[in-house]
Parts: structure tokens; sequence; C-alpha cells
């Protein structure tokens, strides 16, 4: 394999179509739509489906039923459209289903804009739709990454039989990088569970409902269970210079990326600063996090939001070091010169204290 | 009266609507009083003394729980044609 | 009684249901859809290619009463999971199995796209004229002056507007194959819309776009009626606001029904 100038929500659509993807149903929203464009030719060209919906609504649900069949299956979108998906995420993890979604985050809260943002923080991990339960959300930072993670989500989503979001904000699906596609991938076989037909055996139903208390709680604690497992298997993370980090910046996708620059430009100037950049936000990342809070005199968050990460990286961290924040918001991009100025000033801070 | 044809209500299956017995046309399906399924439905059943039932099954298309088999004695131009054919 | 082994069994419960109780009210015409639709799946042979998609609503649980591969779509959605399966498996039959609450308001969007896509799905389509499952509100398909527990004065069509009525609006559209509206109120109706349900499943296999059966339905519970009384208030009330018949018979789909 050779490396291409690839842009990301086209490099995302073919390590779909690599990995096995054989229907995608989807809704035009920037900042993803390339994803939807380049997908209804390929799809097409090689007999498998592609379907423009007639809303995100539309699309989730078409997913669901494809779903149902056993196949590898994918939407896209873009926030506002994911919110508008939330019913259907819902209904597909409760019936233990594998798929992939990918969000394209963009600035908001309502319309917003069609800027980079990671606002959706909270709606990916928090749930995505009503009910206990948590899907598994990858967070690229490089087109690379976003490739590579676009399989991983398939072999996760069919290995758990749980939904996997890919969580990237606009400035990775739009920007072109160099990177490599990945081999394609043989088709699983169609899974026992899957409704195809009852020929020669009982009828397979698919239902989230579970009319009866315990039977639901029973249900509620099967998934449960799960995200037991995925949160000791899966939680995934890079560091940079985190041996002696006094100070550890910490940030996902672009955020994360932009802060690497911060991280050397303060280990230039003789700073001992570390960057850990968590790339699923769930499970997060916390245990790995927790370990170098304990070696670290503070940590910085920084985000294309509010702070929503925040949340999770002080429940890791968990008083172990003071967390402090750094974030722009509704589609303004941090530059590496104002994260630095944030970490000169705590490194400062924490030298005064000593 | 020749006897023409049968029905075979699942009881425990029927929930006393009465939509067979205002259908019948032959006033041979009635609730009945003496008894109580599992559900708390008095359920239709056959009045079969006067042995009036043609199985003509329109009982059993407006059943709305499926509750009913019909049997009809096979009409004796239909049993020659069968003999016919397979001897 | 005469012995069973002399005579013929002319009528018996489908094989396309499972011997479950249903959980519908006494006298409620859902059973008798259901039951149509398994005779109709049995006719054809298909119980073994069929996928059922069922609704938010009193039938919830038709994937539990039909003894078919099932799925349970969210409210008003059947119509997109049904899009979903046939893409993936376009040589199995896929039905939606819809009330007027679910098809005809929250659902109103993916029916019609749709049948607009000419999308080969066959949808049944059961019109009470109410919500049913959450205790007999208004729907869009309530006729005027209906008294429901969300108009318990009666529909006023100038503050909700007219019944929807969702035959004639889908017929407009060129990708629907076969739309119908039919009634259950009475035997001879019921063998009608046997026919048509019949006939759209054969517009599905062949290909011919989506087909749709309207089934005028009752809901004795919430109408406040015996069963027999809600029968007769379909043919004297809602005939005349649903008027029964073929709204549209494609050329190809009109070879099939003749």
């Amino acid at each position: 394999m050779v490396k291409e100038l690839l842009k990301g929500n086209v490099a995302i659509a073919e390590a779909a179509v690599r990995a096995g993807c054989r229907a995608y149903f989807g809704y035009p929203i920037t900042p993803q739509t390339e994803l939807l464009e380049y997908l209804s030719s390929r799809m097409i060209a090689l007999g498998r489906v592609f379907l423009q919906a007639e809303s995100e609504v539309a699309a989730i649900n078409m997913v669901y039923g494809a779903a149902c069949t056993g196949a590898r299956v994918m939407t896209s979108s873009s926030s506002p459209g994911f919110s508008l998906m939330q019913e259907g995420l819902s209904y597909i993890a409760a019936s233990d289903l594998p798929c992939v979604v990918v969000d394209v985050m963009r600035g908001g809260p309502g319309l917003g804009n069609i800027l980079p943002s990671q606002g959706d923080y909270f709606q990916v991990t928090r749930s995505a739709g009503h009910g206990d339960y948590h899907p598994i959300v990858l967070a690229p930072a490089t087109v690379q990454e976003a490739i590579d993670m676009t399989v991983l989500a398939f072999d996760l989503a069919d290995h758990y039989r749980h939904l996997v979001i890919l969580a990237l904000d606009g400035l990775i699906g739009q920007m072109m990088e160099p990177a490599e596609l990945p081999e394609w991938q043989a088709d699983p076989p169609t899974p026992d569970w899957a409704v195809t037909g009852a020929a020669h055996r009982a009828p397979n139903r698919i239902t989230s409902m579970h009319l009866r208390a315990d039977e639901s709680e029973a249900y509620n604690q099967h998934i449960q269970r799960r995200l037991e497992h995925i949160r000791a298997a899966e939680q995934r993370s890079i560091e940079m210079y985190t041996d002696d980090a006094e100070l550890l910046v910490i940030g996902f996708g672009s955020a994360g990326r932009i802060a690497a620059s911060a991280v050397e430009m303060a280990r230039e100037d003789g700073l001992n600063v570390g960057l850990f950049r968590p790339q699923t936000l769930y499970p997060f990342p916390s245990d790995r996090l927790a370990e170098l809070a304990e070696q670290v005199g503070a940590c910085l968050v920084v985000e294309m939001n509010a702070g929503q990460m925040l949340d999770d990286v002080r429940l890791a961290v968990s008083g172990r070091a003071p967390v402090e924040f750094f974030g722009r918001m509704g589609g303004a991009i941090p530059l590496p010169e104002e994260i630095l100025d944030t970490i000169e000033m705590l490194c400062w801070s924490l030298h005064v204290v000593e | 009266m020749a006897l023409k044809g049968t029905v075979v209500i699942d009881q425990e299956r029927c929930k006393g609507c009465q939509l067979c017995t205002l259908a019948c046309p032959q006033n041979v399906l009635l609730l009945d009083a003496d008894l109580l399924n599992a559900k708390g439905y008095h359920p239709a059943r056959l009045e079969e003394s006067h042995n009036f039932c043609t199985g003509c099954a329109v009982c059993a298309v407006i059943c709305p729980d499926a509750c009913i088999t019909v049997f009809r004695q096979p009409s004796p131009r239909r049993v020659e044609r069968t003999e016919a054919i397979y001897g | 009684m005469i012995p069973a082994a002399e005579l013929e069994r002319v009528y018996e419960r489908p094989e396309s249901l499972t011997a479950l109780h249903t959980n519908y009210c006494p006298g409620c015409t859902h059973g008798v859809a259901h039951r149509l639709v398994a005779e109709a799946l049995d006719e054809l042979e298909l119980r073994e290619q069929t996928i059922l998609v069922a609704p938010v609503g009193c039938a919830v649980f038709a994937y539990e009463y039909f003894n078919l591969d099932g799925c349970e779509a969210a409210h008003g959605r059947a119509p997109a999971m049904a899009t979903g399966i046939k893409r993936l498996l376009p040589d199995r039959t896929v039905l939606t199995y819809q009330g007027d609450g679910d098809l005809a308001s929250i659902g109103i969007a993916e029916i019609i796209h749709a049948a607009a896509r000419g999308e080969p799905i066959t949808t049944i389509f059961v019109n009470n004229a109410i919500y049913g499952m959450t205790g007999g509100q208004m729907a869009p398909t309530s006729l005027p002056n209906q008294r429901t527990t969300s108009s318990p004065s009666g529909r006023d069509v100038a503050l909700t507007g007219q019944p929807l009525r969702v035959s004639e609006m889908l017929a407009t559209l060129p990708g629907a194959a076969y739309i119908v509206r039919r009634s259950l109120h009475d035997p001879a109706n019921i063998r009608k819309a046997k026919k048509a349900i019949l006939t759209a499943i054969q517009v599905q296999q062949r290909g011919l776009g989506f087909s749709m059966v309207e089934l005028l339905s009752t809901c004795p519970t919430n109408w406040g009626m015996t069963p027999a009384e809600a029968l007769t208030w379909v043919k004297d009330h809602m005939l005349s606001i649903y008027p029964l018949g073929d709204y549209k018979v494609s050329d190809a789909a009109r070879e099939l029904s003749a």
C-alpha cells in the first residue's frame, strides 16, 4: 500500500467500503456531506446499498432495519443531524445491533454553523439517546487515524454487538493529509440472530421492548455487564513526554493535536509538559489518566467546547491533581500559541506554589 | 336434518366478543353461560343438538382471535371428482 | 357430532400465526387483520421468506403473534426500517403493519417517502380513527366531532383539521403500485380485504413498487361500544369519510388483481 492525499470524510468512506460496509443510509449536512457523496457512486458501483434518506430520522431507522439483517451498515451526520438520530440510536443499542455512526461535529448549539467543534462530547458519550447505555466512541485526530478507527469501529461493533460512534470535528472531516487505506476485509458470515426469513429454524425477533420491570432490569444488567467488559478492554490513548511531565495537557481529536504543537513549543522552552490524548471517549481512558495524575502537578484540559470531556478528566483524576481548562467554542479553533500561554502560566504558578 | 359441518372452538383462546354468534347464518353459535375460561370470558360454543351447522366458515372469517376450526362434509360432486382422479 | 375424520378441514388457524393468545381487546379487528395477513402468506407459501416490521401501538407485539422473522420499529418508522431490510434482502417479502397514529401522524414522512421511492414493501395500514394503546386520544384520522380522550367535546375540525385520507394521498405518487382501502366490518368485506392483501404481497413479489392495503377497523374499548356496535359504527360513520375502493392500481398490478 502507498500513501495518498485524502480528505478525511472521503477517507472514512473508502475505509468503510474496505471494511465491508454493505449499506449506507444518510442525509446531506455540512461538514460531513463528502462522505455521503463519495459513497453515492462508490457503493452503487460495488453493487452495495446506498440510499439518501428523507431525513436523519429515516436514515438511522433504515440503518436499524439493515443492521437487523446482520450486515455491516453505517450512517454519518453532523451535530444537528446527529441530534435527530437519538431515538433510533437508542433502539439500535437496545436491540444489541452492531452498526457504525460517524458524527462530524460542527459549531452549535442550535443551527450554529458549519465550523469545526467538539460540542457533541456529552451527546455521543453520555448516551446518544434515551436510557442507560453508552455507545463506544472513537475520536481520531488525523486522517490516518480516522481510517484506522473506521475499520476498528466495524470490528468492535461486530465483536460486542454494540453501537460504535466515530466522533470527529469538522477539521478532520475536511482536511487533506497523506494517509494509507486499509486492506479489503472479507465479509463476515451472517450471524445466527439476523432476521432473514424463518426458514428451517424458529423465528428470529429483534426488539427492545421488555414490559415487565424484572425483565427490563435484567436486560439493562446485560448491557451494563457488556459495558463493564468494554471499559476493561477498550480504553485507548496516546501520550507524549509523560515520563517527566509536571503539567499534563489533555485533549482529544483536533484539540489534542493542536495541544501537541503547544506541548512541543513548551518543551523547546524547557518546560516539563506532557500530552495525553484520549482515542476512545467511551470508554474514557480513565485508568491510565489516573496513574498519570499521581505523578503530575496539574492537568490542563483543552477542548473545542465549553468543557465537556473536562467532567470525565475530573472523574478520572479524582482530586489527585488540580484540573484547569482552556476551550474555544462555536467553531473557533484554538491556536497553539494561546494554549502555550496557558501552559506557561500554569507552569509558573506550579513553581510559585512550590 | 343431514349434518353438513361442524366447528371446533378453542375456548381458552376465545374472548367472548360475540362476533361469531351474531354472524352465524344458522344461529347455532352462542356464548357458553356455564363456562368461564382462564381469561374470565364466557367463550363461544356450538349448539349441536340440531346439527344445523353447515361448515360455511363465516364464524371463522370474522373471529378476531383465530379460535375456530371449521369442518365440512365433502360435497358429493367433489368426492366423485376425487374418485375419478385417484380411483 | 359426526367424526372429524369424515369431514374436510376447511378453516383453521394459519401456520403464519403463532399459538400465542393476543393482547387485543375482545372483538378488536386487529386480530382479523393479523389472520388475513397470515392466511395470505400461507397461501403464497412465503412464511419462511417474510420479515415483519411491527409498529408502536396496540400491534406492538405483532412480531410475537406472527410465526415469522420480525422486528420492532420506533413509532412511525416502520417504512424506513423495512426499507433498510428490503434493500439488503431484496428477494425477501418485507411487511410493515401499522396503525393510524403510527402511520398517519408521527410516521407520515416515512410512509410518503417509502411510497414515493416505489419501495417494494407491503404496508398493512389499520385505520380505526383513534390512538388505541395510549387510551383513545384523537388521531389525524379521527372523524369530525368524534369524541376521544383528547377531544372530549368532539373533534373540532376548525382547530384540528379534517381527517387525513392516506390512501388517496399516497395514490398520487408514481412509486405506489397498489393502494386500496378495504373494511373489516363484515364477513363479505373481510373476504375482499384478504384478496387485496394477497394482491399487495404479489405486487411486492413481482417488484412492481410500493403496495398498501388500508383496513377500516374497530376499537370497541376506546370507542365505548360493544364489538358488534363497533362494526356497525364503521359501516355507518367511517365508510362515508373513508370510501372503500382501489385508489391506485398500476397497469402491471392490474393483471395480478384481475
